[in-house]
């Protein structure tokens, strides 16, 4: 079997089988608002932490609103049964475990479920957001990232030592080589991409995997 | 500061911002370019203020909408949750002449809520054991770490709506409320640009977004440029 690291478009569709039917999900800007492309219609309620739920897909050409976006600041719709509400309404649906599911990108998850996705040491200061508030407020908090840095690098970590989004907060990590559970001290083997044997994907993890 | 709520209609923007003074916290409405007060941020920088504290969740974007409070040199503090692409507020920081306080968005809008309804502080598990921590006061409740954020009220707040009536019930367009409403109850003067400008009555009282007793001054603005940040489209029949 060859060698075939999972591609974004494989992950976003195995990220969206972990959204049960009738869920109430919020994406997290890059990466996992691919995750909406592989949802059936009407099979989950998309909440935007700008103050949407009810998301829906990009507009037709011409029926964009700049006042209808996304937190990504892209234009998008509103499906029949939406709604729109303030900031603080929406990081109260967020904070108050109203949100069943948040799928976050990521630059680094510890062993121990600890979230760093939001500033690189050294670099340039882009903000929080609301990753904060949705990595701590979600009922459950998935990460979708690839599995090294671009430098060979190990994402899935013993410790981050990236600056901390949440700790202890994520529940499951999907990369290119497959989908992992921080354990608290290891990584548990859910799921590996085609051909990844367990030995390159532990050689690809800086903690332990069972 | 107290305010007469029979008369809160200004005939033009400049009247309505004759209050402000140097030094003022402000807080303006918006999610990006999205929900922008458009005219009372332009006529801030013609009135002419400065030494201001910006409370806004991103300071603008692509040189619109509150990056012209930057270019003017009228800030001397941003309190936001996100700089993203805003190079006018990284070349800024990066020099010092913006010092740049960054909250975690449900915080710093909850920080204002609270501001509104008399809550001086409160305890959110949002940044517990980050960044965000440092320098506040933690505290373990039934068996989760929480920490302790106070309540951000401004002096004014500029709100963007989509329609008022004269006493200042304000209803709000899809996502371009974000903000707005929230600041409106944080600050000691809350100063409305409406799309729409109706008679007592016209929005039903069940109707209403928020009540007119958070609203001080109210300016007609018929015309907006409602700026795309990112204009995503689907092609008809895909």
């Amino acid at each position: 079997m060859s060698i075939q690291p999972w591609t974004t478009e494989d992950m976003a569709r195995r990220a969206a089988r972990e959204i049960p039917a009738g869920s109430l999900v919020n994406l997290g800007i890059g990466l996992p608002t691919q995750v909406a492309d592989y949802l059936p219609q009407g099979h989950a309620w998309l909440h935007s932490e700008n103050g949407l739920l009810g998301m829906g897909p990009f507009p037709y050409e011409g029926d964009e609103d700049p006042n209808l976006i996304n937190a990504g600041k892209q234009t998008v719709t509103v499906l029949p049964g939406g709604s729109t509400f303030d900031s603080a309404s929406s990081f109260g649906m967020i904070r108050g475990g109203h949100v069943d599911i948040a799928i976050l990108g990521a630059m680094q998850v510890s062993a121990g479920g600890d979230l760093a996705n939001w500033a690189v040491p050294g670099g340039k200061v882009m903000g929080i957001g609301g990753a904060m508030d949705l990595a701590s407020g979600c009922r459950r908090v998935i990460a979708m990232m690839q599995h090294v840095t671009k430098k060979q690098e190990h994402k899935l970590v013993g410790h981050c030592d990236y600056p901390l989004t949440a700790s202890r907060t994520v529940s499951l990590v999907i990369t290119d080589l497959g989908v992992f559970e921080p354990t608290g001290h290891a990584f548990r083997v859910v799921e590996l991409a085609p051909g990844i044997t367990r030995e390159a994907a532990a050689k690809a993890t800086g903690a332990p995997l069972i | 500061m107290s305010h007469d709520h029979n008369d809160k209609v200004i005939a033009s923007v400049e009247a309505a911002l004759a209050p402000l003074r140097d030094g003022m916290t402000i807080l303006c409405g918006g999610f990006g370019l999205s929900g922008n007060p458009e005219a009372l941020i332009k006529g801030v920088v013609t009135r002419g203020v400065r030494d201001l504290t910006l409370v806004s969740n991103n300071a603008g974007n692509l040189g619109k909408g509150l990056a012209l409070w930057l270019r003017a040199g009228i800030i001397k503090k941003v309190i936001c949750s996100y700089i993203g692409g805003n190079e006018d507020l990284h070349t800024r920081m990066a020099s010092g002449e913006v010092q740049v306080e960054i909250t975690p968005q449900g915080t710093l809008a909850e920080r204002m809520r609270a501001a509104g309804a008399g809550i001086p502080a409160f305890f959110t598990p949002t940044g517990a054991g980050t960044v965000v921590e440092e320098g506040k006061e933690a505290r373990e409740i039934d068996g989760r770490r929480y920490i302790l954020e106070k309540a951000l009220p401004g002096d004014v707040a500029l709100v963007r709506a989509q329609k008022a009536d004269r006493f200042g019930n304000l209803r709000f367009w899809r996502t371009a409320r974000n903000f707005n409403p929230v600041m409106a109850t944080a600050a000691k003067l809350s100063i409305v640009e409406c799309d729409e400008l109706l008679d007592n009555g016209a929005i039903d009282p069940d109707d209403v977004h928020l009540a007119g007793i958070y609203v001080h001054r109210i300016v007609h603005v018929p015309e907006h440029e409602n700026a795309f940040e990112f204009r995503t489209v689907r092609k008809r029949g895909a």
